[in-house]
């Protein structure tokens, strides 16, 4: 059993129109998908905008109620936890937001902030909580004097610590980075990736990391999954997905992302996908990734949409949710290769 | 030898606000030729933004002002031109993308009618033929079915096809330069290559000159020619993609290079971040504004700043420390290390 | 928890250039720091600003005394002397009598301060009644949303549907006449505007990630919305009620004008304004033009304060 377990989630949101609000369609942000995460890894999900990648991240923290599919953490059921069960379990799930302007209560001194989950669970006397914030502002390279400040004095890198702090806060096993360095400046996104290395080693972290940036991903997880219109079109190792991407999207994805290398970027192949993402409350029939793909044939592709399963490469440590799945190079061609 | 297209001369642009003044661009000198690209390089502070806008005369006045330097296009000054004149340039001869698609289009006027209106300003043409031409440049910067999207409203269009829309006004009077400010910044990574691509085309066609401003150092890598790197309002180094990038002279570039995630080395490095926070602007000292970042600053970093430094084929750099140590310096840093000398 | 070398390198990263930031006297402007300074810079407001506190400390001494029946005025305001009024028409300002006497022998100066303590007792008490009903069901509404949001804003829709002062004078007529009814109804009836304001804040505070990061730490509605989302919201209140003050002011003047609101042998500047409209005609311009300057006067330092400090709050406007 896996430290956290999803399976076969839907978030499928109901869009309202007319006078009396009738359900005229769906959004279908999440649309069945299954993967696992170990204890002590760091999990990347990557995909662009409108792939789900943010709704997934919170129907795992049920901070939205899932349309479907379960989540198991730990062995714990989480959808259906009663309250006081979801209660003790928020204290081991916790979540990191991308936006460091707009999730910390730009009214309540750091100090507030940070202690705030302690004092929702009743931990510790004022004194103790009052030490314990310290700690953790040490622990993410703050000092204690930041503690009687407002949020606005802070920069941006800083206000992410905050974040990163109050997460921490109840000694969490798990960690929810919902895009923690996509609004920060390129020098300070550096600071926090290290930080994020540093406290998982140290506390034994398990990190589910959502980007869209694939080279921050790659860089920090050690499995990183695709997805793309709500559903998961790969899973694979970090470098395994770099070195052999087996499904299309993911390698127009991986030729879309820029290398700060003039050579390199002179003499790459580039990829370019025709067209703009559909609408996730319109999304395609069978395959949604058909419409843009280069290897598209009718049958099967715009019948039916491929299971997420190992081609038989590299057995379950590469899935793949295509028809026409590139295969690995054969054993002796790939060492000869030198990669 | 042909005319530089452009050459910028020490511009200075200067805020007067209440709080203080703020030296957003500080003596930044560059040139630009048809057929290139240059990269302004920078993060939130370093006046990159501000530069381009400069160059356009698009400062808000009050609370800015272009204080100093001269920013020659064909020939002439720009600082020197009345209302009028510059009226002219713009759209005309220098084009500007801007990087929120979603706030530079108006949303109540019809896609044909924006980009037919610089064309109507600039070449005098009746509705009729603008539209047509914008029509015309809506398929060229690749929206498929360009007749009936050019009826359409911006609300009807997607991220990336709002940027082309964007590139489509900008070219449409088949500008000599083309200004890109954060193009691609709020766009999926699979869109910013279409948009590149659409812009490198567009370049290509036209023989422009590009200024492209990012805080991407992929997207710089991937299309620039020369690169100008920027800090708290000042050039810190500029010179040849390949030179600024391989050869890179200012510890702020090295600080930029080695930061980031590389998506094509499989070794798992440790990331070697720029510590402390981005520049205040009200509070610059008179020297080298990455001193207090730096971590090899000198004594005399603070106070004084650098004449520039020629360190290879018209590349550039401003720092105090001799070239010598310098470089020993770099080698010792996990980027410069990896790579051959 | 300990951390070794690590620490050290991190808490450099984080803090360097901090010191920078602070040692200029770039100080740390509390929330509401930047938006007083922008406030003192609005020549407008400061006037506004002026002219409140001048009629709060008037007002506020006037209660007081009217409560330890001490009569802080020049004369009694209701002291009748016909002597001072040998025509029947009031005497016109002297020196004795700064802004004369009316008909009756009356010290208009005298009238006029104790009528201060009415304005201030209705603006302030009217507002704060509308208020507290406003931000007992504005919260309700705006945070649940759903069939009790319809219903709380059909509700007010009714309330603003009513032309405010017909609405105002029919709780009147069924109140009766007098100075509590007053303030009650003005009350009553402004909860919507306040409603509205906080509902509409609380939709987009609603969304923003701070009360989701709460969410996620296991936090009660009910600490959610008194901790996060009103706190947040309250703004533009505070512009509203600043207006809203001058606004009701205005109303008592206009329902004691109309004869329903302050009866005699109370003064208030409305009511004076009813009773000496005759004597105006008659050229016996003093009676009639003090109260109403004052009334004037109040009202614009209310509303120039008020909008003083919504363009204060606009985070558009920062510089």
């Amino acid at each position: 059993m896996s430290f956290l377990e999803v399976q076969n989630l839907k978030m499928y949101f109901p869009i309202r129109s007319g006078i009396l609000k009738r359900t005229t369609g769906h959004v279908y942000a999440v649309d069945d998908i299954s993967f696992s995460v170990e204890h002590g890894e760091t999990m990347g999900l990557v995909g662009e905008s409108g792939c789900g990648k943010s709704t997934t991240a919170r129907v795992i923290l049920r901070l939205q109620q899932a349309s479907g599919g379960t989540v198991t953490y730990d062995g714990e059921d989480v959808m259906s936890a009663s309250r006081a069960q979801m209660q003790r379990l928020r204290r081991d799930m916790q979540i990191i937001f991308q936006d460091p302007y707009a999730s910390l209560n730009p009214r309540m001194r750091v100090r507030s902030i940070i202690g705030e989950p302690l004092k929702i669970h009743h931990i510790g006397t004022p004194a103790e909580r009052r030490e314990r914030v310290v700690q953790l502002l040490e622990t993410v390279g703050l000092t204690a004097e930041h503690a009687d400040r407002y949020p606005h004095e802070f920069s941006g890198g800083q206000r992410q610590r905050i974040g990163v702090a109050r997460a921490l806060a109840l000694n969490p096993r798990l960690i929810i980075c919902d895009e923690p360095v996509s609004a920060l400046d390129v020098s300070i996104r550096a600071q926090v990736i290290n930080l994020l290395d540093d406290l998982q080693d140290e506390l034994k972290l398990t990190y589910l990391f959502i980007a869209h940036d694939l080279s921050v991903v790659k860089h920090i997880s050690d499995r990183v999954g695709v997805m793309y219109l709500g559903k998961v079109v790969e899973i694979a190792g970090s470098d395994v997905l770099y070195d052999f991407p087996q499904h299309p999207y993911t390698e127009a994805l991986l030729s879309a992302v820029p290398i700060p290398d003039p050579q390199t970027e002179r003499t790459r192949r580039r990829i370019i996908l025709e067209g703009d993402v559909p609408s996730p409350a319109n999304p395609p029939s069978g395959c949604v990734f058909h419409p843009r793909c280069s290897r598209m044939q009718p049958d099967p592709c715009q019948r039916e949409m491929p299971a997420l399963e190992g081609t038989g490469d590299a057995g379950a440590n590469h899935l793949v949710a295509c028809h026409f799945a590139t295969r690995y190079p054969q054993a002796p061609a790939a060492a000869a290769a030198g990669t | 030898m042909a005319e530089r297209l452009l050459e910028v001369t020490n511009l200075s642009t200067q805020f007067f606000t209440y709080a203080g003044v703020v030296k957003a661009v500080n003596g930044v000198s560059y040139t630009l030729d048809r057929d290139e690209t240059l990269g302004i390089v920078g993060e939130s502070g370093s006046g990159k933004t501000v530069a381009a806008l400069s160059l356009m005369r698009l400062v808000p006045d009050p609370p800015g002002k272009v204080v100093d330097g001269t920013m020659v296009l064909k020939g002439r000054d720009l600082r020197a031109l009345n209302d009028e004149e510059m009226r002219a340039v713009r759209g005309n001869d220098i084009a500007m993308i801007f990087q929120d698609p979603m706030t530079s289009l108006n949303p109540v006027f019809k896609i044909g009618d924006q980009i037919a209106e610089a064309i109507r300003l600039h070449q005098g043409k009746s509705k009729r033929e603008a539209w047509k031409m914008a029509a015309e440049l809506l398929a060229r910067v690749g929206i498929p079915d360009a007749q009936s999207r050019v009826k359409q409203f911006p609300h009807e269009f997607s991220g990336g096809m709002r940027q082309r829309a964007m590139i489509a006004m900008a070219i449409s009077c088949n500008p000599d330069i083309l200004i890109a400010d954060e193009p691609t910044t709020a766009l999926d990574v699979t869109i910013q290559a279409q948009i590149i691509d659409v812009v490198r085309e567009m370049q290509a066609q036209f023989h422009s000159g590009v200024i492209l401003i990012t805080h991407d150092l992929g997207v710089v890598a991937e299309i620039a020619d020369k690169v100008m790197v920027m800090y708290g309002g000042r050039t810190v180094e500029y010179g040849p993609v390949d030179g600024v990038y391989y050869n890179a002279q200012h510890p702020y570039t090295w600080g930029l290079l080695g930061s980031l995630p590389r998506l094509d080395l499989a070794e798992k490095t440790r990331l070697t971040p720029i510590k402390g926070q981005p520049p205040n602007l009200l509070l610059l000292p008179a020297g080298c504004p990455f001193s207090g970042r730096c971590g090899y600053e000198r004594p005399e970093c603070r106070d004084n700043w650098p004449e520039l430094e020629i360190v290879g084929t018209e590349h550039g750099v401003h720092c105090q420390i001799p070239q010598a140590e310098r470089l020993e310096l770099r080698a010792q840093l996990p980027r410069f290390k990896a790579q051959v000398a | 928890m300990a951390r070794s070398k690590g620490d050290k390198i991190v808490a450099d990263e984080a803090t360097a250039s901090d010191s920078q930031a602070r040692a200029s006297g770039e100080k740390a402007l509390g929330l509401w720091g930047d938006t007083w300074r922008r406030l003192r810079r609005n020549k407008l407001a400061v006037v506004g600003m002026c002219i409140i506190s001048v009629f709060l400390v008037v007002g506020m001494a006037t209660e007081i005394a009217n409560i330890a029946g001490v009569n802080l005025a020049p004369y009694d305001p209701n002291q009748v002397d016909y002597k001072l009024s040998p025509t029947g028409l009031g005497s016109p300002p002297s020196l004795t009598h700064p802004f004369g006497t009316d008909y009756i022998g009356r010290d208009i100066f005298s009238r006029c301060l104790v009528a201060t303590r009415i304005s201030l007792i209705v603006g302030v008490i009217a507002v704060a009644i509308a208020v507290t009903m406003g931000l007992a069901l504005g919260p309700v509404s705006g945070f649940y949303g759903g069939a009790i949001d319809a219903a709380i804003m059909r509700l007010a829709d009714v309330f603003f549907a009513y032309p405010y002062i017909l609405f105002v004078l029919l709780i009147m007529t069924i109140l009766g006449p007098g100075f509590v009814n007053v303030f009650l109804a003005i009350g009553i009836l402004s909860w919507a505007t306040y409603a509205r304001l906080v509902r509409g804040q609380i939709l987009s505070i609603k969304t923003m990630e701070y009360v989701e990061a709460a969410r996620a730490q296991g936090a009660s509605d009910l600490r959610i919305i008194f901790r996060h989302v009103l706190p947040n919201s309250m703004a533009p209140i505070y512009v509203s009620m600043a207006m809203g003050v001058g606004g009701a002011i205005v109303t008592e003047a206009t329902l004691s004008y109309l004869g329903i609101g302050i009866q005699p042998p109370n003064a208030s500047w409305g009511k004076m304004i009813a009773d000496y409209v005759t004597y105006f005609q008659a050229g016996r311009w003093w009676m009639l033009t003090f109260p109403s300057i004052l009334l004037v006067v109040t009202v614009f330092g209310f509303i120039s304060f008020g909008n003083g400090l919504r363009d204060a709050t606009d985070p558009k406007l920062k510089e």
